[in-house]
């Protein structure tokens, strides 16, 4: 189901082909991360800490350097101190997040790694490594880490943020406020006022490709990169930087890419498989096993938050109070920001104030997951809009209409808001059948919203125009979502030929200008908008072409459905196969390059409506039907754009019904396998139904918005209002698992 | 003259002013504007943030156009997944 503003009549923008590496991914030919092999390539393995926090003493690699063959041993002295050479405190804390020197801060962080003949050498040596520990107290939640007297991870951590400035290290890394109004008036002007508080767990990502990479280290100092990235780009800007090498001493190769969700956009294995291999003189393989990845590299953060809010009995809101705490892992940086600033996105509220911690603790650094924090916001200030309705008995839709964001509104984070597609997501919703379909027993229906505001960064693409007519489309960003097609789709669009006769193409990072990672929903809207570039760049010569061979003036030809046309009908049409057949002959190879910083970055909303069906003897919920409205602007390609609605949706529900690190009181995660950290399958599942809105954006030739993140912001709070309807019970903790629900109906009934 | 608004992350360096009127060409002149005004934001708005300028939200924007009547708002760089 689609919900467009405009038809305008686009031949290929909108259609559903077949995918560019659907073939290649089916028949098993694609190469990710870990399948390439090198003449003499060495197996790397990791040695990693089994303490949460812990002072390293020694580290005695002797016994495995002598062993069978291994051919090197790395620890973190074999990498410059970037601190000594006075860098930015981030890129300080990535080198160490990706070998401990002095202290390892998480179970799993990186203390050495080998590089041998076989895995079986690599992982004997790996085991004949001896690192002798100081054990330290730690600390995993930001209740703990904030606690006075804590244990600290970074005795120079002195909270950002903070007037006046604190003379005593903590391990709060930051503070941020958002206000506006008058609190005590904005309450004092609500009939209904709601106040609660949440908590919410680490979840990872949960991509099925693990991180793998292959390294490449030439006598000269040159080395070659092939890994699993979001971003090619970041991860040479990164390696470089752990390395203490300039970025042009690397060339990184994008290898398909088997999920990310924000998680691939880390180093992690890259600069120890290169420092391997400079040592062997030989090609080096890394990839890390499940375990490693749930251990070692970033989930999203767990989270406590307090949330007040107040309406009128007319059904507006007046008023906010949020108070939220992200856990950041074992160094600063928690997407704490970007919750506090879309946790009141998606409603005009006169008087609010919202306050956020960024707070370190021992576990894996976080990475950034779909619209990073603004998940865990949503489910707290989404609960309780719930809980508002309820206490108005207004319909949960009509009270989030009458306090929707519209074009013009200041966003709760600042500027007013450009045209969005807000109002537009919550009437199809309103619409749908699904919305007033009868429930069974123990069946509840729940509703909530999500908002994320994209990003638009830097792009390049070239478009060459071969001997037959057909394009190649060469562009720096990783396909995680289908990006090749909308390329493809695109380029077409623009050129005039069929989607079949285009190319598309990830390049490596010397052979396509710089672009930024495959993330914030970001790739159509500014790589696309690259793409369209250089395809107009290409048109135009093809125009100057077709008047030189005509000799007439260039305003004399015209681009029409692929083929220069002149405005008076006194030629014959000139196609691209009879243009680039005679390239040779009007100025040579046709080809075109486009780089920008985008602009017209637009906002995306999403309104998702639940029906679950709890059992009360299990605590388990199960989801009977679901449906999702999302605002994609435009979408380029309807198949894949469902894909990232449906998949949003899906990874929601895991987050607010199943998964979760768990820990033990050493600090060591009990269930980094899939087995126990329990990802929804398939037949956990009712068909996702999608409802593809279009307001398209004014700022993209195309309208595009972006559409990879904000499915995954309201399926918490939308299974949680589902559970209240259905039990009576609010749910405050996720994940929503069988036992809390349990425990939460026995309360109820107690 | 452009509007510019302090988010309350910023105001430490305003003293608490949240809003001020600035005459600016572009960005980059805007934020040396600010900071013979406050000094020390033009440091913060250089590295750590993104630029909403009328709405349109801009990252390494030096020399975006800051329009007569323009409202301007620092935003934190976001991370995206």
């Amino acid at each position: 189901m689609a919900l467009t503003e405009e038809n305008p009549g686009y031949k290929w923008v909108g259609t559903r082909p077949i995918r560019p590496d659907g073939l290649e991914k089916v028949t098993g030919k694609a190469q990710f991360g870990a399948d390439l092999a090198l003449p003499g390539m060495l197996y790397g393995r990791i040695v990693r800490s089994p303490h949460a926090h812990a002072r390293i003493v020694s580290i005695d690699t002797s016994a495995a350097e002598s062993m069978p063959g291994v051919k090197a041993v790395v620890t973190g002295s074999d990498f410059p101190d970037l601190a000594a050479n006075g860098a930015h405190p981030s890129a300080i804390d990535v080198s160490h997040n990706a070998i401990a020197r002095d202290k390892v801060l998480y179970d799993g962080h990186v203390v050495a790694a080998v590089a041998a003949v076989t895995r079986e050498q690599a992982a004997a040596a790996a085991n004949a490594i001896e690192v002798a520990y100081e054990v330290l107290p730690h600390v995993l939640t930001v209740d703990e880490a904030m606690a006075e007297n804590a244990p600290l991870l970074h005795e120079g951590m002195i909270t950002k943020g903070v007037e006046p400035t604190p003379e005593q290290p903590s391990n709060v890394a930051s503070r941020l406020t958002h206000e506006r109004g008058d609190l005590e008036q904005g309450f004092g002007e609500a009939d209904v006022v709601v106040e609660q508080e949440f908590t919410t767990k680490p979840v990872h990502q949960g991509y099925i490709e693990p991180h793998a990479a292959v390294a490449d280290a030439n006598s000269d100092g040159r080395a070659n990169i092939w890994c699993s990235s979001q971003g090619h780009f970041q991860m040479r800007a990164d390696t470089a930087s752990v390395l203490g090498v300039s970025q042009g001493t690397l060339k990184v190769t994008a290898a398909e890419i088997g999920g990310g969700f924000g998680g691939k956009t880390v180093i992690y294995l890259e600069p120890i498989a290169v420092r391997l291999s400079q040592r062997a003189g030989r090609p080096v393989k890394l990839v890390m096993d499940r375990d490693e990845v749930f251990r070692a590299t970033g989930p999203t953060s767990g989270t406590r938050m307090k949330v007040k809010m107040g309406v009128s009995n007319d059904g507006k809101l007046t008023a906010a109070e949020v108070w939220m705490a992200f856990e950041a892992g074992a160094y600063a940086g928690s997407p704490v920001g970007a919750a506090g600033m879309t946790v009141l996105a998606a409603y005009d509220i006169p008087h609010f104030l919202v306050e956020g911690y960024d707070v370190v603790c021992n576990k894996p650094r976080v990475a950034a997951y779909r619209a990073p924090g603004a998940p865990q916001a949503a489910f707290a200030v989404e609960s309780v809009l719930d809980e508002l309705a309820r206490g108005i008995d207004m319909d949960p839709i009509d009270l989030r209409l009458a306090n929707a964001a519209v074009e013009g509104t200041q966003a709760a984070y600042g500027p007013k808001f450009p045209r969005i597609g807000f109002v537009e997501t919550l009437e199809a919703i309103k619409e749908h059948p699904n919305y007033t379909t009868e429930l069974g027993p123990n069946q509840g229906r729940g509703v909530a919203a999500g908002f994320w505001f994209n990003a638009g960064m830097s792009s390049s693409a070239t478009v060459h125009v071969n001997e037959n007519g057909t394009a190649t489309v060469v562009t720096g960003s990783p396909d995680i979502g289908g990006s090749r097609q909308s390329m493809a789709l695109m380029a077409a669009e623009e050129l005039g030929i069929p989607y079949e006769s285009i190319k598309p193409v990830v390049a490596d990072t010397e052979t396509v200008g710089f672009t930024d990672v495959t993330g914030g929903s970001r790739v159509t809207l500014a790589t696309g908008a690259a793409v369209v570039d250089a395809c107009r760049i290409v048109i135009e010569d093809l125009r100057a072409r077709a008047a030189k061979t005509w000799d007439v003036e260039l305003d004399q030809v015209e681009w029409v459905d692929g083929q220069a046309q002149h405005v008076e009908g006194s030629q014959p049409p000139l196609s691209l196969n009879d243009l680039a057949a005679k390239s040779a002959r009007t100025g040579g190879p046709i080809s075109a390059n486009a780089s920008l910083n985008a602009r017209g970055v637009g906002a995306a909303f999403s309104t998702q409506v639940c029906d679950v069906e709890v059992d009360p003897e299990t605590g388990v919920t199960q989801v009977v039907r679901y449906l999702t409205a999302q605002d994609a602007g435009r979408a380029i390609s309807p198949d894949y754009v469902e894909g990232q609605m449906q998949g949003g949706v899906v990874q929601g529900i895991g987050w607010g019904l199943n998964e979760e690190y768990v820990y033990d009181q050493n600090g060591n995660m009990e269930n980094p396998s899939f087995l126990d950290y329990r990802m929804p399958v398939a037949s956990d599942l009712p068909m996702i139904e999608c409802c593809v809105v279009e307001v398209p954006n004014p700022a993209h030739p195309y309208g595009v918005r972006g559409v990879g993140e904000v499915g995954i912001v309201p399926p918490m709070a939308a299974l949680g209002n589902a559970i209240k309807d259905a039990t009576g019970v609010r749910m405050t903790e996720l994940p929503m698992s069988p036992i809390k629900v349990l425990e939460a109906l026995n309360e109820q009934s107690d | 003259m452009a509007k510019v608004y302090f988010s309350a992350g910023l105001r430490e360096f305003t003293g608490g002013v949240s809003q001020v009127q600035v005459q600016a060409s572009n960005v980059r002149r805007l934020v040396a504007a600010l900071d013979d005004m406050f000094p020390g934001i033009g440091e913060r708005l250089s590295e750590g943030s993104s630029v909403a300028i009328d709405g349109e939200i801009l990252t390494d924007a030096d020399f975006e156009s800051v329009p007569e009547d323009a409202e301007v708002h620092f935003l934190d760089i976001l991370q995206g997944g």
